[in-house]
């Protein structure tokens, strides 16, 4: 071979002061109602007012607010956060003028256009424009409902009717606190109790909207279920709130996906996510988090702090988390899975990609509480530029969890040498019987690989879409189809300029 | 089609190519042979753009094209190809996949329009079953897990789909087996021996030329080609070695 080591990676060292430019950085001119600035008892009256919630509501989020009051951030994570003044923030805003809407053709212009910029998948594009079915013949026809959530509260629902017929409540959460007070109350911070660390209290006592799911005993829900999440006002933060049950012998799954327009301040995310599956339950909950991830100097950029946790409560109920995260300045997520149910399992499949001055901590927890429950945990960090990537995750197996399993495989992927890449698990292990394997790898695209694919016809940018794709690749396939697709195109877009 | 003149090239500080200068025309095949070091695969590296790879002095063009100032793709797109000694592993990307995208971005830089799914799937089938190849092995990660001899042929694959104009074949024939010589043989000159279409191999043996009939040979030692002649320059190199050439 005729390699030599001192060209080795010049061409990643010099693209990685290159500017990546931020492909979804643009803003709206949709008014918005705004909560006065900072945070008080009054600001959580205000928006408790504006959703015309029960008392009870309100008085659980006072009760979070004085928690939170009296609690501090973390610092545990490998972050450099500066001080967030939570006073200069506003805590609620809304898009002016909406009545409910009975189906997304009804939705403002404006609002369409902005999700056509996002690129919502293809074969939901055509089922809003009416069009059932597609081109590709050989694929199974998907269907996907979407509530869409511009700024903080609901849009629109599609695809009401045909759930509602199937017995599954798909509402914004605001509206299933008035139609739905005995399901939300029994489980609501029941999964993320309220005193769960500091963004989670903050979220209890300020979220302004999010999702609910309920999927009756034994019904699969008939279509995929989407959100799609913008931030979209200036110095608004966005406390989304969302929670999940399936109930007995059910399954849904359900989509997540966010983008963001460019922003010079940064922007608070605090989101909290509950799930939760009884017997037999099975819930996929997919995630494509492409939130404004700062420019190329480190400027700007969202703060996304969020707790996700799913309960298997039931005998061999399942949730797998899938996630590909590729935006945000800050990131600070855990979807984890508390496994008391006997033969639960849980997963974690994640991508996270960090360029630039990025920062993410994330990570799963995996709780085994139920005997023989499983957990498997499927971990691909990608770190360019200057970014510091890490991945946190705790195994804990009970005392009395017998024949417990858990397979982790955590695999870092370097692009040039001012990266950061860590990996740091936890295992804690008290009951004998368990079975703990735990594997990690560290790599870098080389540049006999970067060759080898620009010598076939590839460009640069497309040379590393593929290696990075085909490095994260046993997440991306747990993806569903059209989130998939995007997902590989966002990796690509996240490290543009990244290796030159 | 290709005019290499007086070419100089470092690999870092150190000279490696130090005057070579070569002539290609469409319809012919050469043959590069020489001794460990000589700068062969460097050759291979520096026509098809390898980063690092410096060239001093001289000059290459290809199809009257300046191909120097062009990066590696676009020599691709402009008709070249290089079959390598190490073919690179790409865990999680399948056969299919890196070269339907490859050949599309090709297609693309020339202003063609892709080629479908099944369009690619029908020429791929061909190109493997010429090459003995099962179409399971192009469903597999490029490289990963192949022998020696799998993945040269599977550079053979490589190029009947991309079907290029010039073929730089850098030791195709190191690892394979008789059998597999035989096969790689014919799909070079299935592919290859037109007369729109040249081919410089790149070989430390006489075997390879068995199967694949050079028109010339030339011995490229200390990195200017030393000698050229027909194929019986081979013949004479297998029975000398390249000592007593240099000598």
């Amino acid at each position: 071979m005729n390699d030599d080591m001192d060209i080795k990676d010049k061409a990643a060292w010099d693209a990685a002061e290159r500017v990546a430019d931020y492909e979804h950085g643009w803003s709206s001119d949709i008014e918005t109602d705004f909560a006065p600035k900072g945070l008080t008892e009054d600001t959580i009256r205000f928006i408790s007012a504006k959703k015309n919630e029960p008392e009870w509501m309100l008085e659980w989020r006072l009760k979070a607010f004085a928690s939170w009051k009296t609690m501090t951030p973390p610092d545990w994570a490998k972050l450099n956060v500066p001080p967030i003044d939570y006073q200069d923030a506003y805590y609620y805003a809304e898009p002016k003028a909406k009545p409910k809407l009975g189906s997304l053709d009804e939705v403002d212009p404006e609002i369409l256009r902005i999700y056509e910029k996002l690129g919502i998948p293809i074969a939901e594009q055509k089922l809003l424009a009416g069009v059932e079915g597609g081109e590709d013949g050989g694929l199974p026809q998907r269907r996907v409902a979407v509530d869409a959530v511009f700024d903080s509260v609901s849009v629109a629902t599609t695809f009401r009717a045909e759930l509602e017929r199937a017995g599954v409540i798909f509402r914004s959460i605001s509206e299933a606190i008035k139609e739905y007070p005995e399901l939300v109350k029994k489980w609501l911070g029941k999964i993320v109790p309220m005193h769960d660390n500091y963004f989670a209290t903050l979220n209890c006592a300020v979220f302004s909207d999010g999702t609910f799911v309920y999927i009756p005993e034994g019904v699969r829900c008939p279509m995929e279920l989407s959100t799609y999440f913008r931030i979209n006002a200036e110095n608004t933060g966005q406390f989304e709130r969302t929670l999940i049950i399936a109930d007995k012998g059910s399954y849904v799954s359900y989509l997540e996906g966010c983008t963001a327009p460019m922003r010079d301040e940064n922007q608070l995310h605090a989101a909290v996510v509950e799930l939760v599956a009884l017997d037999d339950a099975e819930i996929k909950y997919s995630t494509v988090q492409n939130w404004y991830p700062g420019d190329a100097e480190g400027k700007g950029g969202i703060y996304n702090f969020v707790t996700k946790r799913a309960l298997c409560q039931g005998r061999n109920s399942k949730v797998s988390w899938t996630q590909v995260e590729t935006g945000s300045a800050v990131t600070w997520k855990y979807p984890s899975c508390v496994l008391n149910g006997e033969n639960s399992v849980g997963e974690f499949y994640s991508v996270a990609v960090t360029n630039n001055y990025q920062q993410a901590d994330t990570g799963t927890k995996m709780i085994h509480n139920g005997k023989g429950s499983r957990s498997t945990i499927v971990s691909k960090g990608i770190s360019a530029g200057h970014s510091n990537n890490t991945y946190r995750g705790l195994v804990r197996v009970a005392p009395n969890a017998e024949g417990v399993r858990n397979f982790t495989q955590c695999d870092s992927l370097l692009l040039g040498s001012l990266s950061g890449a860590h990996t740091v698990p936890y295992i804690e292990v008290r009951n004998p019987s368990a079975q703990i394997e735990h594997e990690a790898t560290t790599s870098k695209i080389s540049d006999d690989q970067m060759f080898y694919a620009m010598s076939r016809g590839l460009n640069t940018e497309e040379a590393v879409t593929l290696i990075v794709n085909g490095f994260a690749k046993e997440v991306l396939q747990q993806l569903p189809m059209e989130f998939a697709v995007e997902a590989q195109k966002l990796l690509g877009i996240s490290l543009e300029g990244s290796v030159g | 089609m290709l005019q290499i003149t007086n070419l100089h090239a470092n690999v870092g500080d150190k000279p490696i190519l130090k005057g070579l200068t070569l002539s290609l025309n469409a319809g012919e095949i050469h043959a590069i042979m020489g001794p460990n070091g000589a700068g062969k695969s460097t050759l291979g590296y520096m026509l098809s753009g390898r980063p690092g790879y410096e060239v001093t002095e001289g000059a290459v063009t290809f199809n009257g094209q300046n191909l120097l100032e062009l990066e590696p793709h676009e020599r691709a797109s402009a008709g070249l190809f290089l079959g390598f000694q190490y073919p690179v592993e790409i865990p999680g990307v399948s056969n299919v996949q890196f070269l339907r995208e490859a050949l599309n971005a090709q297609r693309k830089n020339r202003g063609e329009a892709p080629l479908s799914g099944a369009e690619f799937l029908k020429v791929a089938r061909e190109q493997a079953t010429a090459l003995g190849m099962d179409m399971d092995m192009l469903k597999r990660p490029v490289n990963v897990g192949f022998s020696g001899g799998e993945k040269k042929r599977n550079e053979m694959v490589q190029m009947g789909i991309i079907d290029p104009a010039l073929a730089i074949l850098d030791e195709t024939d190191s690892g394979l087996d008789i059998d597999a010589l035989r096969i790689v043989g014919d799909g070079i000159n299935r592919i290859m021996r037109r007369p729109d279409k040249a081919v410089l191999l790149i070989t430390h043996y006489q075997r390879l030329l068995d199967y694949v009939k050079p028109d010339f040979v030339h011995v490229l030692a200390d990195g200017r080609i030393t000698r050229s002649g027909g194929p019986e320059l081979a013949l004479e190199l297998e029975r000398d070695g390249y000592k007593e050439l240099a000598a």
